[in-house]
């Protein structure tokens, strides 16, 4: 594919609001991880974004007015994301700028309210508003309407690689001639649900979740939200512009929630992501893992990063930090490997003190200072879906 | 604005007394009545017998006209990417879990983990790439009333940007009780296209479809010409693809332009 610049970006997690924040607790080691105060039958630990139950959307914007919205407006109005777009459609005009962004749950916590406060007859709140909370189209229609775009707009549902698999759809507008540039992105908060679900599933550790250890026990649940600005990269950009260079997609077609035991679908992702970027195996300096913590995640994504790049290439999870951020983990790796390449450190996995000894990829227990170039980035999800991305400097 | 053409090479419907695209395509055609019935979907063939059992009623829907599409395209189903696009998604799944939800209060193991893996957006999509085997990307829409609308452009833009063939799947069934009230949903209506590069199918096109987005030309609702038809458009939104399967039928090149956002697409034929 053609490079796309990702000219803005920013991110919201329980690391803090803003890119910055994101950058700063992975260099320093902190994570966000607290104990799962939000559904505490559940146990374990979150990845909680202080202050969502008391920052509701501005009055004209009241009606998605929801969890889910609170975060991507954190985001939204962090980095200076909302003048960038704006400078953006300046430039291209507001119909040429698409917004594709990608959820799992959307505003699922409105639906969960408006069924705990049902009447006698069973029937909902009439201020429960379906369409502007719980819809997938909620988060698409309060972004686009917030920046003030008139592109096209898709919200993509792949469970866990929903923004991931977004940004692959929006380079396709792009490059379909669609459009010249796209927010993508996307948000996925807490909710009784995910974390019920999860725990039915017996997939929820008990301690902050381990990626990679070889008594880890599942995952952490975190929100986040992030967006990026993508453009065609025409004519010099000033710095050293970061770039999506290349987007994989795949479908394990083996199993609802348990991902293919070799990694079929992980590996087939990653190697079409970097096919088309137009990089081989060894350019690639970091791959963040999708590192859920599960079993089989983490033994299913060891082998098929061995399988691709081979035993040297440093790997890490970023989701002891943040907690598994669900459909928004993918936007949240692009994030993080944009600073992270201009800040020169691959992130260890946070309190691992040692890898899994049957893993026989380069899993780092130490962060690691060093220049590096490209970033390849894993998201997989529910329903076997597996997105890949590639990210690195303009060429 | 740019215009993109893609080739049909597969059709499928399941709505309402719209049991299959053998059987609708005359009454689409106007040469037989229409009749509205409940029309419960089929379970899908493809899927081995334990995920049949765990496969509810959207997913049936569903699969129902991705399979009926493949087969009509005469390309293997494990061979096509696919966009699946979806306004309610498996409401009737997220529906039971929040009344899980409500009745369990603070109880642990209040979900059931089935229940949890068919609710995602993107679970038909997962069963059919389970049924067929398919290792190919799909990605899954939802975008309201236009999911239909954002499904078409996604499918004509990955399949202009891919140039491979690929699976168009729309569906949209009523959501449950006390869901329903939000989004009143007339019956389960589901829509699936085969669409290919312009002349891969080298001579077996149905037709061609071409699309522009016009991002100032509003469009109102569709109306589809058969007799009786207008009230399944109306209320479900994936039956926006209506005119589109009847222009098919009746071998004509001018449809209606579908609503999309503030503007619309123009769509139409040639044959």
């Amino acid at each position: 594919m053609q490079p796309l610049h990702i000219s803005a970006a920013t991110a919201v997690s329980a690391l803090g609001v803003g890119a910055a924040a994101q950058a700063r607790a992975l260099r320093q080691g902190q994570g966000g991880l607290t104990p799962n105060n939000y559904e505490p039958a559940v146990g374990g630990f979150i990845g909680r974004v202080p202050g969502l139950e008391q920052a509701p959307l501005p009055a004209a914007f009241a009606q998605f007015d929801c969890r889910n919205n609170r975060l991507a407006l954190l985001a939204l109005t962090a980095d200076g994301f909302t003048q960038a777009v704006a400078a953006a459609a300046a430039r291209h005009g507001a119909h040429r700028v698409a917004v594709v962004l990608g959820t799992s749950t959307s505003g699922v916590t409105a639906a969960e309210d408006a069924y705990a406060a049902r009447d006698a007859n069973g029937a909902l709140p009439p201020s429960f508003d379906y369409a502007h909370t719980q819809d997938l189209a909620s988060l698409g229609n309060f972004t686009r309407q917030w920046l003030g775009l008139r592109g096209p707009l898709f919200m993509v549902s792949t469970a866990c690689a929903s923004s991931a698999r977004a940004c692959m759809d929006a380079a396709q507008l792009i490059e379909a001639g669609l459009c010249d540039a796209a927010v993508v992105g996307g948000a996925d908060s807490l909710c009784r649900m995910t974390l019920q679900g999860f725990a039915a599933l017996e997939l929820i550790a008990a301690t902050p979740c381990r990626p990679g250890a070889a008594d880890r026990a599942g995952i952490s649940i975190g929100e986040a939200s992030g967006f990026a600005l993508l453009e065609r990269a025409t004519g010099p950009i000033p710095g050293q512009g970061f770039a999506l260079l290349g987007a994989g997609a795949s479908s394990d077609g083996y199993h609802m929630s348990s991902p293919h035991p070799e990694g079929a679908g992980a590996v087939a992702a990653m190697r079409q992501a970097l096919a088309s970027a137009s990089l081989a195996p060894e350019a690639i300096d970091w791959v963040h893992l999708h590192g859920t913590g599960t079993r089989a995640n983490d033994a299913m994504e060891d082998q098929a990063v061995l399988a691709v790049c081979g035993p040297a290439t440093p790997c890490s999870s970023t989701k002891g930090y943040t907690g598994h951020t669900l459909g928004a983990c993918g936007i949240l790796g692009l994030v993080m490997a944009r600073d992270c390449v201009a800040q020169g450190f691959i992130p260890a996995s946070l309190g691992l003190t040692a890898a899994d000894p049957s893993f026989r990829s380069n899993t780092l227990t130490t962060t690691r200072t060093a220049p590096m170039r490209h970033v390849l980035a894993n998201a997989f999800g529910f329903g076997g879906t597996n997105c890949s991305l590639v990210l690195g400097p303009l060429p | 604005m740019t215009a993109l053409s893609a080739d049909i090479l597969g059709v499928a419907i399941w709505g309402p007394g719209l049991e299959g695209w053998a059987a609708s395509a005359p009454i689409l055609a106007g040469t037989q009545p229409y009749a509205f019935r409940a029309s419960p979907p089929p379970a899908p063939a493809v899927l081995a017998a334990t995920e049949r059992r765990r496969a509810g009623p959207v997913v049936r829907l569903a699969l129902a006209v991705a399979q009926e599409a493949t087969a009509a395209s005469a390309l293997p189903p494990e061979s096509l990417p696919s966009v699946f696009a979806s306004g309610h998604g498996d409401a009737v799944v997220v529906g039971s879990i929040l009344e899980a939800l409500a009745a369990a209060g603070q109880q642990p193991r209040a979900v059931s983990p089935t229940q949890f893996h068919n609710s995602v957006h993107n679970a038909a999509a997962g069963y059919w790439s389970i049924g067929t085997g398919n290792p190919h990307p799909a990605t899954c829409l939802g975008l309201g009333d236009d999911s239909y609308a954002a499904g078409l452009l996604k499918a004509l833009a990955e399949v202009t940007t891919t140039n491979r063939p690929l699976l168009l799947c729309v569906y949209d069934h009523p959501l449950p009780p006390p869901l329903d009230a939000c989004r009143p949903t007339l019956a389960p209506f589901a829509a699936g296209l085969v669409l290919a590069p312009p002349g891969f199918g080298a001579g077996t096109a149905l037709a061609r479809l071409h699309l522009h987005w016009q991002p100032e030309t509003p469009a109102t609702l569709p109306s589809p010409r058969t007799p009786g038809l207008a009230a399944l458009v109306a209320g479900n939104a994936c039956a926006r693809a209506l005119p589109l399967l009847e222009a098919l039928a009746r071998h004509e090149a001018e449809l209606p332009a579908l609503p999309y956002l503030e503007g619309s697409l123009a769509l139409r034929l040639s044959w």
